[in-house]
């Protein structure tokens, strides 16, 4: 232990020596010096060290490795879970969307929405009452382990990969905004910060990280929202009539977000199964004790995501009315160039810069803080859904047949987190330059296309055999990475290549589509005896999926 | 679990309730959510100009604003709906079932 409080001493006097550092090469992109932002950064580096110090005396065994043992509640647990889905790129990126478009925000806001009551009515009790530590435990319950693993936890380490790619890179440029830090230090800071983390609190730190972020996230969107609203007499009417008059019209109503409805139905398919196939979502529903504390999480988690859109959609406006045309924010080498009015650090600073209208230096420095924590807490996450991937289900029910010990089975997972975070770290570094619109949308359409189907049909589907989850959820999985490539992102705008081979922006109406059809093809013409033993061990795995018979003892070893 | 017990819950009529209540209100709620998200995606894809449409003739609201906002607390509204029957009736089914295994 006294090693470990070397290290967080270690950190934090390197955290204050980084940003001391990062003043003295202040680059001409990079933002002033923003004090308050890193006193406030400083304070929650700190308090999360001291929670991490705290949880890693409590992590001894695996189950509270992955699971924090299982005593969060469903409260905790809802603002865990909203806090994973209210990322640094849903607040800023949303806000921002609002910002330049109106109401097109709105939109995208209501479809990352709606996927979370049907998660609830749907997967998240037989969820809890079938898994243990990753829903790779619920889709090879009654299938082969090895097989069913393997291709699951691909799946949960694609989605992870990507996502983390998305997030380091978008945590660079933002820092480098806010803090003046130089993009590699911040990516560099952003991962040991995570790997830290992880390895040594694992979930009930990670959890708790994740539960701060999202109160103060909410917090200070909702002092920024009210401030907004408050200039108005709380009307919203006299806030879009200004807004109609500084943009025009075209903010009151829907624009060319969604324009064909194959385009709709397929980015609503994403969005909806993306959200019930992401693996660190997933993960967070075996912290609870049973079903009842899951379906409240749900229950939570929307609650607190729904208001979180509607303060982004207030927040966005208030930036066009707030931010738009000020010339404090007014980006003035872009506008040189090429018109219009920027505003520094393109549109997904709306909301930062909105922060500073309503509440000058300090509370810009809490905003950004507050940015930064999202991202921390977000990553660490993922990484240890992804480290859960690597050390339960290939380490622990593949490589070593189901007799890993609980020990070697932390120590893996522990590895596998320092081993992610390196990748994380050279990933953001490399991606820097790159065009990275694509990453979310893969990820997305990979947990909708592998992760989804398997999951949804182990759980209610008698017929499934590992032939056909195998052989579907490859098909999905390749299906969607195939169709990303060839789509017009990668096809066209990445590769340069003049027209789309395949012409829409998201695949997974098509490949969820094919990892369904595959699936009960080579389900129902499975005639093997393996496969008849699959069938029959069906009802046995319905009774506890719908009654949690049998799981509450299941779960404490 | 073993056959017996399989059998012996399989033929509990309160199991037998929970399944069928639940999965009816399970399916009903979910298709409720899917018919309403679908209906305004569909109308952004095919009509945008009818989400468009002001609120009153001197107002620059238009109706798509206040529909938006009631997509979204509706969505929590149904999990709020499913959570507290499920809280109360689904799970006392549950622990029936479950001391009726205790029993013997």
């Amino acid at each position: 232990m006294n090693m470990m409080n070397r290290i967080f001493l270690f950190l934090i006097l390197g955290t204050i020596a980084v940003f001391a550092s990062g003043t003295i090469d202040g680059e001409i992109e990079k933002q002033a010096l923003n004090v308050s932002a890193i006193v406030m950064f400083v304070i929650f580096v700190g308090a999360t060290l001291g929670i991490t110090y705290w949880a890693a005396k409590r992590t001894k065994s695996a189950k509270d490795f992955y699971t924090a043992g299982g005593g969060i509640t469903g409260l905790q647990n809802g603002m865990a879970i909203a806090g994973d889905y209210m990322s640094a790129a849903s607040f800023l990126g949303i806000s921002g969307l609002v910002y330049l478009k109106g109401y097109d925000g709105l939109i995208y806001s209501i479809g990352f929405l709606v996927g979370w009551p049907i998660i609830l009515f749907i997967i998240a009790e037989p969820l809890r009452n079938l898994g243990k530590y990753t829903f790779a435990d619920v889709a090879s319950y009654r299938l082969k382990q090895t097989p069913i693993r393997t291709l699951a936890a691909s799946g949960s380490i694609a989605t992870v990969i990507l996502y983390l790619i998305a997030q380091m890179v978008g945590s660079g440029k933002l820092i480098q905004l806010l803090f003046g830090l130089q993009y590699e230090v911040a990516v560099v800071l952003v991962g040991v910060l995570m790997v830290l983390y992880v390895t040594f609190g694992g979930m009930l730190a990670t959890t708790w990280v994740q539960i701060i972020k999202a109160f103060l996230l909410l917090s200070g969107a909702t002092f920024m929202a009210i401030a907004v609203m408050a200039h108005y007499d709380f009307s919203f009417g006299s806030l879009f009539a200004e807004a109609v008059e500084m943009k025009g019209i075209e903010v009151m109503s829907p624009g060319g977000l969604v324009s064909d409805p194959i385009s709709a139905i397929s980015l609503a398919v994403a969005l909806m199964f993306g959200t019930a196939g992401l693996p660190h979502i997933l993960m967070r529903f075996f912290t609870v004790s049973d079903a009842k504390e899951a379906r409240k999480s749900v229950f939570f988690a929307t609650g607190f995501i729904g208001y979180f859109y509607i303060l982004t959609f207030i927040i966005g406006f208030g930036a066009i009315v707030m931010v738009f045309k000020n010339p404090h924010y007014l980006d003035l080498a872009k506008q040189a160039i090429s018109g219009g009015s920027p505003i520094l650090g393109g549109n997904n600073m709306a909301a930062i810069h909105l922060s500073h209208a309503v509440g000058g230096d300090f509370f810009l420095g809490f905003i950004s803080a507050v940015a930064f924590a999202t991202i921390l807490a977000v990553v660490s996450g993922l990484t240890l859904a992804g480290a859960s991937a690597i050390s339960h289900d290939l380490y622990a029910s593949v490589f070593k047949k189901g007799n890993a010990d609980s020990v070697s089975e932390m120590k893996v997972s522990k590895m596998a987190t320092v081993a992610l975070g390196i990748v994380a770290i050279i990933m953001g570094i490399a991606f820097e330059k790159q065009n990275i619109a694509f990453v979310v949308g893969l990820a997305f359409a990979i947990a909708a296309s592998a992760n989804f189907p398997i999951l949804l049909l182990s759980m209610y589907w008698k017929k499934l055999t590992t032939r056909g989850a195998v052989i579907g959820g490859s098909i999905g999985l390749a299906t969607a990475v195939m169709l990303v490539i060839l789509g017009p992102i990668v096809w066209v705008q990445i590769l340069g290549n003049a027209e789309a081979i395949f012409p829409y922006k998201y695949p997974a109406l098509f490949s969820v589509t094919a990892a369904f059809v595959g699936i009960w093809f080579f389900s129902i013409t499975d005639s093997s005896h393996d496969a008849e033993a699959e069938r029959e061990a069906f009802e046995a795995q319905y009774i506890r999926s719908q009654t949690g018979i049998g799981a509450e003892g299941a779960s404490e070893h | 679990m073993n056959k017996e017990l399989v059998d012996k819950i399989k033929n509990n009529p309160d199991y037998q309730e929970l399944i069928s209540k639940r999965s009816s209100f399970s399916i009903k709620l979910t298709i409720v959510m899917l018919v309403v998200y679908f209906t305004f995606i569909l109308t952004i894809a095919f009509n945008p100009a009818a989400l468009g449409t002001p609120m009153s003739a001197d107002s620059v609201t238009t109706i798509g604003i206040p529909i938006g906002m009631v997509i979204i607390v509706f969505a929590f509204v149904l999990t709020g709906i499913y959570t507290k029957r499920a809280n109360s009736e689904f799970d006392n089914l549950t622990n029936k079932i479950k001391n009726s295994i205790k029993e013997n």
